[in-house]
């Protein structure tokens, strides 16, 4: 409506159209970022006015809510993130809150510039970030889901705790094949969602550790009887064996014989 | 702002072959030019760079489809109510943001895939639930026009709440109607009655549902293409003013069957006392019952028919005797009813007293006008209680995936735009199971109902979108984000070889995408949305980067 009723506001802003406010990713946020954009506006539907049945607002503003925690983690201002919610009457509100918002940026100034950051290090900072959206999706989960309550936007900002987001990225956890214990079977590396890990026939199996999502799929996989994949925190990551030391035991018995 | 220079801007963007200006891109003229182009430079994109989506984007997918393409070929960049409508006095700055909105279009116009909407059989039958006035209404509006309806009601006769009411306001005979109605509908080859009706389940989606029943007749499966809720309300019950447990209180239709009859107790009555918003505006049920005002005041001209000596004290909050219905509340006045006000905080008491031999009911109140206590001796008190919403409310909107508002009344797809339509498709609403309203209000809405099932029950097949979720199983790895989340259903995990994976119903899904952003490996992607064609719209704005190019990697 704020279109059609050629309310006025300030030029600065580029509109993304999605179908559900539900649909804007907690990536799309840091992608815009990464971009440089200096800040980022969420417009959904009004809480429990839902077009679908799905109420993705609600999971939007549990995902703005965690986004703007870890903002604060990498060193931004949450202030460059914002969700609001209107029906199509509510023109004046997009206009205002728009203008508001805008101003507010121009006062914390561009992105990274802002908070005395490095545009290296603005971007380095990011994209540590993206690659652990999917890790911080499957934690965050249950909590990401919560419908919390529209009557007291005050207690929102309690939702996600400095702290929680703190230990989110102390305990990331990294996952390693243990050369000794892979026997090649190659279930790791058919049921890793993101083609993560180096297999061939008769070699042990290599996780790469710039792909991975830390889902932990391989590790819930792994043979019983085997058991050769660790879940590592706060330790690094042994480097895997030089390509020629791959070949597993048995087969180099073999070989001998 | 300077289309020109748009236009120019344009040719020079990569991957663009051909620009023009339009004056409207909309007309008949137009689309051709666009036709045309699409043949005569053989594109594979087409971005309109005009007014919104919302309105027009149906006209030029359709043009594209004309001109031999994909329709999913088609981006808007909304460069109108986005940009020169809301930007109209700084020139400058509006004609560099449409340059911006046109090249993120870009961006994601290359990303763009074809898609294929799917046609779905339709059921030509229809089953509507609940067979009072709303539904019977509806579904011999159906019938007439030749086809045909499975009619389920819960009691062994059909009738619903208006077996209670004897008269409208306006002085109409409810039960001649009432029985003409349930005639008509018995006569009418095409309606089939089922009586003592309990639905077992309910599966299926728009055109295509099945849902079992049990009743009179025994156990039935149903086909049906299309479902109308019309299961009416209930009238509540209260704990207060005595109710129940001396029989001068009464509920509204109590009364009422009570003057209908030419009750002694009625006939005899010298005074009167009705209660309004009993059960009603409060905070465990903070919703207006509608009708309860016009009730009472139909209830009190009738007895003053009956006998013109009797004294009658509304006790009310507001008057809500809506639209003409306030003739009635003047006509009220005037034959000396007294409508005296009172207010939450000082809600009436009423106890039982003996006066010279007689039992009555005394009414105490406190009127906030005169500032005064009033005490009156009731031979009948008449409490005009809510319309609540009946419990089985709850179960056939997990079957059927129709919303319920907060008080447990179903709630319409969109008040203004989508009436008597649900969001699940082919689900449709009408009468008091909506909200509390009035016989002719309910008949307006059957009819209303009746014709968007004919609508859609018209089509032998419906068009369902083709900007739907699917699942990469490879990526997929079974955690059930996306499942737990679809509020239609459209996602089941199953077991693979290859472990659990989620499997999309495409018919179900609705296209919202929340799913999409809830997966953390990106298997599940809503089409023509998906998370590349969005980072490249976002990665476009940024005026910085050379964003093109990768989009160019990525579409290769």
């Amino acid at each position: 409506m704020a279109g059609v009723s050629r309310l006025q506001y300030t030029p600065e802003i580029r509109i993304i159209r999605v179908m559900c406010s539900g649909r804007v990713d907690l990536a799309f946020v840091f992608r815009a970022f990464l971009n440089k954009m200096d800040g980022v506006y969420i417009g959904g539907c009004r809480l429990d006015e839902c077009n679908y049945t799905t109420h993705g607002n609600y999971h939007a503003l549990t995902m703005t809510l965690l986004a703007k925690r870890i903002m604060e983690h990498i060193g931004l201002y949450p202030e460059r993130l914002r969700i609001e919610f209107m029906n199509a009457s509510m023109g004046q509100y997009f206009a205002e809150t728009v203008n508001e918002m805008v101003k507010k940026i121009k006062e914390l100034g561009p992105v990274g510039v802002g908070e005395g950051m490095s545009e290296e290090e603005l971007v380095r900072r990011i994209k540590e970030i993206l690659r652990l959206v999917p890790y911080i999706k499957i934690v965050k989960r249950e909590k990401l889901k919560t419908k919390l309550d529209k009557n007291s936007p005050e207690s929102w900002n309690e939702f996600f705790t400095a702290e929680e987001i703190e230990n989110l990225f102390k305990e990331i956890p990294s996952y390693y094949i243990e050369p000794e214990k892979c026997q090649a079977c190659m279930t790791c590396a058919r049921r890793c969602p993101v083609d993560a890990i180096d297999s061939k026939r008769g070699m042990v199996h290599v996780i790469d550790q710039d792909k991975c999502i830390k889902c932990g799929t391989c590790l819930d996989v792994c043979p019983p009887k085997f058991r050769a994949v660790t879940k590592l925190i706060g330790v690094n990551v042994p480097p895997p064996p030089p390509e020629e030391k791959r070949l597993i035991k048995r087969e180099k018995e073999k070989e001998v014989a | 702002m300077d289309v020109p220079s748009v236009i120019e801007y344009a040719w020079r963007l990569p991957n663009v072959v051909h620009a023009q200006g339009q004056l409207f891109s909309c007309s008949t003229e137009s689309t051709k030019q666009i036709m045309e182009a699409i043949k005569e430079h053989g594109l594979n994109r087409v971005i309109v760079a005009a007014c919104t989506p919302r309105t027009h984007e149906p006209t030029f997918r359709d043009s594209l489809k004309e001109g031999g393409l994909n329709q999913y070929f088609f981006e808007f960049a909304n460069i109108r109510e986005h940009c020169s409508w809301v930007h109209s006095k700084e020139k400058e700055e509006a004609t560099d943001k449409s340059k911006e909105l046109l090249r993120m279009s870009l961006a994601r116009a290359l990303l763009l895939e074809p898609l294929q909407e799917f046609e779905l059989p339709v059921d030509k039958r229809v089953l509507v639930i609940g067979g009072g006035i709303s539904g019977m209404t509806c579904a011999l509006s159906i019938a007439s026009q030749g086809f045909d309806v499975y009619l389920i009601e819960k009691e062994r006769e059909l009738g619903g709440l208006a077996r209670r009411i004897y008269y409208t306001i306006e002085g109409k005979d409810v039960q001649s109607y009432l029985r003409d109605l349930v005639k008509r509908v018995y006569s009418e080859p095409r309606i089939h009655v089922f009586l003592g009706a309990k639905i077992l389940s309910a599966t299926g989606y728009v055109g295509n549902f099945l849902t079992k029943i049990e009743s009179e007749r025994g156990v039935f499966e149903i086909r049906h293409g299309a479902t109308v809720i019309a299961t009416g309300a209930q009238e509540f019950k209260p704990n207060e003013y005595l109710y129940g447990q001396s029989d001068k209180v009464l509920t509204g239709l109590e009364l009422e069957e009570l003057i209908a009859k030419r009750d002694e107790r009625v006939i005899s009555a010298g005074a009167v006392v009705m209660i309004q918003c009993v059960g009603s505006r409060t905070e465990e049920r903070n919703y207006c019952s509608r009708v309860c005002c016009s009730e009472s005041v139909k209830n009190a001209l009738k007895l003053k028919e009956i006998n013109p000596n009797v004294d009658i004290y509304i006790l009310f909050r507001d008057m809500r005797t809506y639209g003409f219905k306030e003739d009635y509340y003047r006509e009220a006045s005037k034959k000396g009813v007294r409508f005296i006000r009172y207010e939450p905080q000082k809600k009436p008491s009423v106890k039982l007293v003996k006066e010279s031999g007689k039992e009555l009911i005394r009414v105490t109140v406190f009127d906030p006008i005169l500032e005064k206590t009033l005490e009156i001796d009731a031979d009948l008190v008449s409490l005009a209680v809510a319309v609540i919403a009946p419990e089985s409310n709850k179960e056939i909107s997990l079957l059927y995936n129709a919303q319920l508002g907060p008080d447990d009344f179903f709630k319409e797809a969109h008040v203004k735009l989508r009436p008597v339509d649900f969001s699940t498709d082919g689900v449709y609403l009408c009468g008091i199971a909506h909200y509390p309203k009035h016989i002719d209000e309910a008949i307006s809405q059957a009819l209303g109902a009746a014709g968007r099932v004919i609508t859609l029950i018209s089509h032998d097949t419906v068009i369902a979108s083709g900007s739907v979720c699917i699942v990469d199983e490879k990526r997929c790895m079974g955690c059930g984000a996306c499942s737990e989340i679809c509020t239609y259903g459209a996602i089941e995990i199953y077991e693979t070889k290859q472990g659990k994976k989620a499997r999309m119903n495409p018919v179900l899904c609705k296209g919202c995408g929340l799913c999409n952003s809830k997966c953390p490996t990106g298997a599940i992607q809503l089409q023509h949305y998906r998370d590349e064609q969005l980072f490249a719209q976002i990665d476009a704005a940024n005026p910085e980067k050379e964003i093109l190019e990768e989009v160019k990697k990525v579409a290769s």
